[in-house]
């Protein structure tokens, strides 16, 4: 009976990971949320992939909308008009999200984002509290969308087929080319070795003189908080423009100041006044950037503690342009 | 008179080369520094959740070196030491059970080589061409020898009684990194022969691939083989994970969508001549190649088509087929320098053909994203170059 290998896990450990949630509720631990409190955490937390009313920023997925949408030629596909199961919001939410700082939502706190989250889609009023009690009863649109694999069935003609080896049409014709659309990414892989070789020395050096003038520990500290900012916004070596634009060297630099960077119109318009991201500028943005600049893409709700902003900054000041 | 590569003395011919250790763990010869994962970045948000494509237009056989095997994290590839590494087994079992890393390299092992395959494998191309490149179109994909533990065997060691009756039993696998990326397998497949594997092509695996122990779900789609496997618990029922749910379900034509597609269905490809590997060389002896798989079972027959499906022949295999792996196949012609139209047919032992793009769309309609496994068609010019096309 077995090799004897391993030891019994125990009951806090278990807790500690077996966290998954099923769709009868199995899993869900006590608590509750209200559509309110999940609006300030949904900005806090979330807006600033899914946006403000989880309609989707960029590249990233929207969260609502989409209701009817799964026939047309481009479906929208989100909790309101796609997830089957309530459930696997909440999983999600509480076990990966927000999405490099996964782990953090009380159960309270996820209850609240997931009932905004409902909210947003139409399937509950503004004053919905959702708790472990009434979870069961929310009724997601699309619970009946789903069929089991159906393939050995529905496609069993790919299976009994004697294939065809002459004459087996009558006239070829193209009727669709891929050049045609020309999205295939250029091959500039053997170019970006080249450049790598030729920069990697002297920024070395940079990096070792730069580091010196910085407190260390409150670049450290930046670095955590700058977890919140790291799904929109790269830096160090290679960082590119994504959500936001890259940010190695924004210290003291011009607003606006990456070429091909599609900023906001108030931003655009406030580069070219002249402005310059001083660090005062910088901590009055990250507080709170929609008052700063009103109109501003960026969705962001703020970093309201005042060490955060100083950390983030030191932290953004080890980078280079 | 002659060729100076051989009439003169070369340097290569004279003085040194490098010594042993100049490079402890080696990588290719600059020369081939083309030989690289690509990715499409317009189609994620964020490299941190996205995936790349093996470079299976310049690769020969069917072992894909880790180096260059596609990768794809919904959080990042993370760091994760032998010995921080543990293992639970929890749920329906007798005692819940924790591993670490030197436990599991005390039971005993198997050696198996398997495809994994990403459901969204060609998913781009649904409603049309669209990526110039067999790596772009079918490059999700890598074949390893993995080196394990089945699954099975740690089932048992907690006391689970494969003798019972456990034919509504489900297990549910999540890794450690942040989007743990948990899914549900039913225990038929969990007992028959999924792997926790830590070794693959004879080494550690990679970082990009679950280092220290990542799990194999043979022929099933690639979304399933955690990384960085952590937990496993035996539980009465799916949990209808995000990425089993809202991700990896296929939506047909009428806006139903279609769950649990977990088979990967036969397929095949032509790696070359394709649009990244176009014929350097005139009309003459060609070697047309390409990979072949089944989730379902072996790859028996692979069929090449040089006018658009119009005629086949039947390919050589390079060895008889696997099942679960990828065989490569080969049509040796006397190319006559004229403009082809190039396209592959597997079957597999199930008797499934591979079956073309228009029968595909016919029952499952064009945003199905995943489980994409039509036949390919490439255009060769009489210069040799090669584009992806669809043919009627």
């Amino acid at each position: 009976d077995g090799y004897g290998l391993g030891r019994a896990a125990t009951a806090d450990e278990i807790a500690a990971w077996d966290l998954d949630v099923m769709p009868d509720g199995t899993g869900l631990p006590e608590g509750s949320g209200s559509v309110s409190d999940g609006e300030d955490l949904f900005v806090e937390h979330c807006a600033v992939c899914h946006g403000d009313f989880a309609e989707g920023v960029g590249n990233w997925p929207a969260l609502a909308g989409g209701e009817g949408s799964l026939a047309d030629e481009d479906p929208v596909k989100t909790v309101g008009s796609y997830w089957p199961y309530l459930s696997t919001a909440w999983d999600y939410v509480h076990r990966s999200m927000p999405y490099g700082n996964a782990q953090i939502l009380s159960a309270d706190e996820t209850y609240a984002i997931v009932a905004y989250i409902l909210y947003s889609n139409y399937i509950v009023e503004d004053d919905f509290v959702l708790t472990k009690d009434n979870f069961l009863d929310v009724e997601m649109p699309n619970a009946d969308g789903f069929i089991v694999d159906d393939r050995e069935t529905a496609e069993a003609h790919f299976w009994d087929a004697e294939p065809c080896t002459e004459n087996c049409k009558d006239e070829v014709e193209i009727t669709m080319r891929a050049t045609v659309l020309d999205v295939t990414p250029q091959d500039d892989a053997e170019e970006a070795i080249a450049d790598q070789a030729a920069a990697e020395e002297p920024a070395a050096e940079e990096a070792e003189t730069q580091q010196a003038a910085l407190d260390p520990e409150l670049v450290a500290e930046g670095e955590k908080v700058f977890r919140k900012c790291q799904a929109c916004h790269q830096v160090g070596e290679g960082a590119k423009n994504r959500v936001g634009p890259q940010l190695n060297g924004i210290v003291g630099a011009s607003v606006g100041r990456i070429e091909d960077f599609r900023y906001s119109k108030p931003m655009a318009e406030l580069g070219e006044s002249g402005e310059v991201w001083t660090e005062d500028n910088l901590a009055a943005f990250l507080a709170k950037p929609r008052d700063f600049l009103k109109g501003t893409k960026m969705s962001f709700a703020g970093l309201r503690k005042e060490e955060d902003q100083a950390a983030v900054i030191e932290y953004l000041k080890s980078f280079e342009e | 008179e002659g060729d100076p590569l051989i009439t003169e003395v070369q340097p290569w011919a004279s003085g040194f080369g490098e010594g042993v250790d100049a490079t402890p763990y080696g990588l290719p010869i600059r020369f081939e520094s083309d030989v690289v994962r690509r990715n499409v970045e317009w189609l994620t948000a964020d490299t941190i959740s996205s995936i790349n494509f093996t470079p299976i237009h310049a690769l020969d056989g069917t072992i894909t070196p880790q180096g260059c095997a596609f990768e794809r994290h919904h959080s990042g590839a993370i760091e994760l030491s032998k010995q921080d590494y543990r293992l639970m087994i929890n749920g329906l079992v007798d005692t819940p059970l924790v591993f670490t890393y030197a436990d599991l390299e005390r039971f005993p092992r198997e050696n198996h080589v398997y495809f994994c395959e990403c459901a969204a494998n060609t998913g781009m191309e649904w409603a049309g061409a669209q990526l110039n490149g067999a790596q772009f179109t079918h490059g999700m994909i890598h074949n390893m020898e993995y080196s394990g533990v089945p699954l099975r065997t740690l089932l048992e060691e907690a006391g689970l009684d494969p003798a019972g009756d456990l034919s509504d039993k489900w297990i549910y696998v999540e890794g450690a990194d942040a989007s743990s990326n948990g899914r549900s397998i039913p225990m038929d497949k969990a007992l028959d022969d999924v792997l926790v594997a830590f070794k693959a092509n004879g080494e550690a695996l990679r970082k990009e691939h679950g280092y220290p122990v990542r799990l194999v779900v043979p022929g099933w789609e690639g979304n399933m083989w955690v990384k960085w496997l952590r937990r496993v618990e035996v539980m009465d029922g799916p949990v209808e994970s995000r990425e089993e749910t809202s991700k990896y379900t296929d939506t047909l034509a009428d806006g139903t969508s279609r769950k649990w597609t977990w088979e990967m269905d036969a397929k095949s490809v032509i790696t070359s001549p394709s649009p990244q590997s176009p014929i350097p060389h005139g009309a003459g002896p060609l070697v047309i190649t390409g990979l072949a798989w089944s989730g379902r079972g072996a790859i028996d027959r692979v069929d090449v088509s040089i006018d658009g499906g119009e005629n086949w022949q039947t390919a050589r295999l390079a060895k008889p087929g696997e099942a679960k792996a990828l065989t490569r196949f080969y049509l040796d012609i006397e190319w006559d320098g004229s403009e082809m139209l190039l396209q592959s047919r597997a079957m597999d032992d199930t008797g499934y053909v591979q079956p073309t793009k228009e029968a595909l769309r016919e029952v499952r309609g064009e945003n199905s994203i995943y489980h994409n496994n039509c036949i390919q068609t490439w255009l060769v010019t009489p210069n040799g170059e090669a584009e992806n096309v669809e043919v009627s």
